[in-house]
């Protein structure tokens, strides 16, 4: 019995342990995609320097050490980021931005390309399963930006909206070894002070900055703590090509 | 006859001028005086005919972008599959549209919320279980068309979420808080308040990698 307990432990250990080194604000949240290059880690949307525009910030593959783990993780071809907006609140995308690394042809320079915001029509907007399936059109292109590395640093910018792509230092923070210990039953609360998980690790991250106008208008009485607000419902999916 | 020879050669001389001009072989853009994405040749900083550079759309070439992508992961609020999704059901949540997510996960949200906390009653929100699995199992991020964008910054709440957001505490909070976010002090903050690195006030706000 005691043995069988010793090893339920280190069991238990191992898992937290397992989840410490992959998990983020959704990274590692399923099994099937765990670790993969669909795995979403986090998601941000905010008010740019100009008030004019929102910017969304997508990471994938977290806690990157920093050195060489950081310097060879790369985009994946075969995955296409997308953020998508409903701007009416019936939980059905009506403007899409959708992102996917190609290889320049001419350079052969490792570039982020950026289709949209598209307007998506009003066939699309039902509420279907369908919309798990994607298709990108290449005259929704908005721009594109080479793929920085961590001393080559890229932005660019082109139809009113600003493009990044590369790694980062990861913006999130968070004690997820106490979290866990807790939720095992090893630990019944917090430290003060906690320690960041994430400290000192780094990201893959993409962002876009695009005028607000060009997402349409937001919808008043979404968010019922912010009820005269007009607000954007705003998701992001990775969905890998078939 | 001397004076019409003249003529011809000057007349000459202009259209040679002419046909130079048109062609823009100098490529500088510095003839015809504006370089614009439609005339048809490689000027200005275009890096291809009408494409590239700064001012034009980037140049596609042979670029594939066909193909049908599925869905695998998706993300709204952070930590919502995480936190709330079960065993069994988190690779059904990422393939799920947000229009069904209530309908398909909400009661399980609901029963997850009160084995994290089982004397939860309603939090500062004033929202009950159900009222607030109802909110959460419907993964989208509310982000205000105006005005300030947080997660929570003591007045503003779900506007958005800004990189400097506590989303963290701000989740421990509504779980666990109770009616007056002073339930559970233990359990309301991980006590980390802040990344371990200053955000950048402009594009692209996140700041650059940790190097050794």
């Amino acid at each position: 019995m005691k043995k069988r307990k010793i090893f339920a432990t280190i069991g238990g250990l191992g898992l937290v342990v397992l989840s410490i080194l992959l998990i983020s604000a959704d990274h590692i949240d399923a099994p099937s995609i765990s670790g993969t290059s669909t795995d979403i880690a986090d998601f941000y949307a905010f008010q740019g320097e100009d008030p004019n525009n929102m910017v969304f910030v997508i990471d994938v593959q977290g806690l990157l050490a920093p050195g060489q783990p950081t310097d060879q993780a790369i985009f994946d071809e075969n995955v296409l980021l997308e953020i998508n907006i409903d701007n009416d609140n019936d939980m059905i995308e009506d403007r899409v931005i959708q992102i996917i690394k190609r290889k320049d042809p001419t350079s052969l320079e490792d570039n982020m390309y950026f289709f949209g915001p598209v307007v998506l029509t009003s066939s699309s907007n039902t509420c279907s399963e369908q919309n798990l399936l994607s298709t990108i059109n290449a005259e929704n292109l908005s721009g594109s930006v080479k793929i920085s590395t961590s001393s080559d640093i890229q932005t660019s910018s082109s139809n009113g909206m600003q493009f990044f792509a590369g790694p980062r230092e990861d913006p999130f923070f968070f004690d997820f070894t106490q979290y866990s210990q807790i939720l095992g039953g090893s630990e019944t609360g917090f430290n003060n002070p906690g320690t960041d998980t994430f400290a000192g690790t780094n990201v893959l991250s993409v962002v876009v900055e695009v005028p607000k106008s060009s997402l349409g208008s937001g919808v008043v009485g979404a968010n019922p703590f912010a009820p005269t607000v007009p607000v954007y419902n705003v998701w992001v999916e990775a969905k890998r090509k078939q | 006859m001397k004076t019409y020879k003249y003529i011809l050669i000057f007349t000459m001389i202009c259209t040679a001028f002419l046909f130079v001009e048109c062609t823009d072989a100098d490529d500088n853009g510095n003839v015809l005086g504006i370089v614009t994405c439609d005339d048809g040749i490689q000027n200005g900083d275009e890096t291809g005919i009408d494409c590239g550079g700064a001012l034009c759309e980037p140049c596609l070439g042979s670029l594939d972008f066909s193909g049908t992508f599925i869905q695998e992961d998706q993300m709204g609020r952070p930590g919502i599959n995480v936190i709330f999704g079960t065993t069994g059901m988190k690779d059904a949540f990422n393939t799920t549209v947000p229009c069904q997510m209530t309908a398909a996960f909400q009661s399980s949200f609901q029963s997850n919320l009160l084995v994290l906390n089982p004397l939860y009653t309603t939090n500062v929100l004033g929202l009950d279980a159900t009222a607030f699995t109802q909110l959460l199992s419907k993964d989208v991020l509310w982000v205000a068309q105006t005005g300030i964008t947080t997660y929570f910054n003591g007045t503003e709440i779900l506007t958005g979420r800004g990189l400097s957001d506590d989303v963290i505490d701000t989740s421990l909070l509504l779980i666990f808080g109770g009616p007056t976010g002073t339930d559970n002090p233990i359990l309301t903050s991980d006590f980390v308040p802040s990344n371990d690195a200053s955000f950048s006030n402009s594009f692209p706000y996140v700041v650059g990698p940790f190097t050794n």
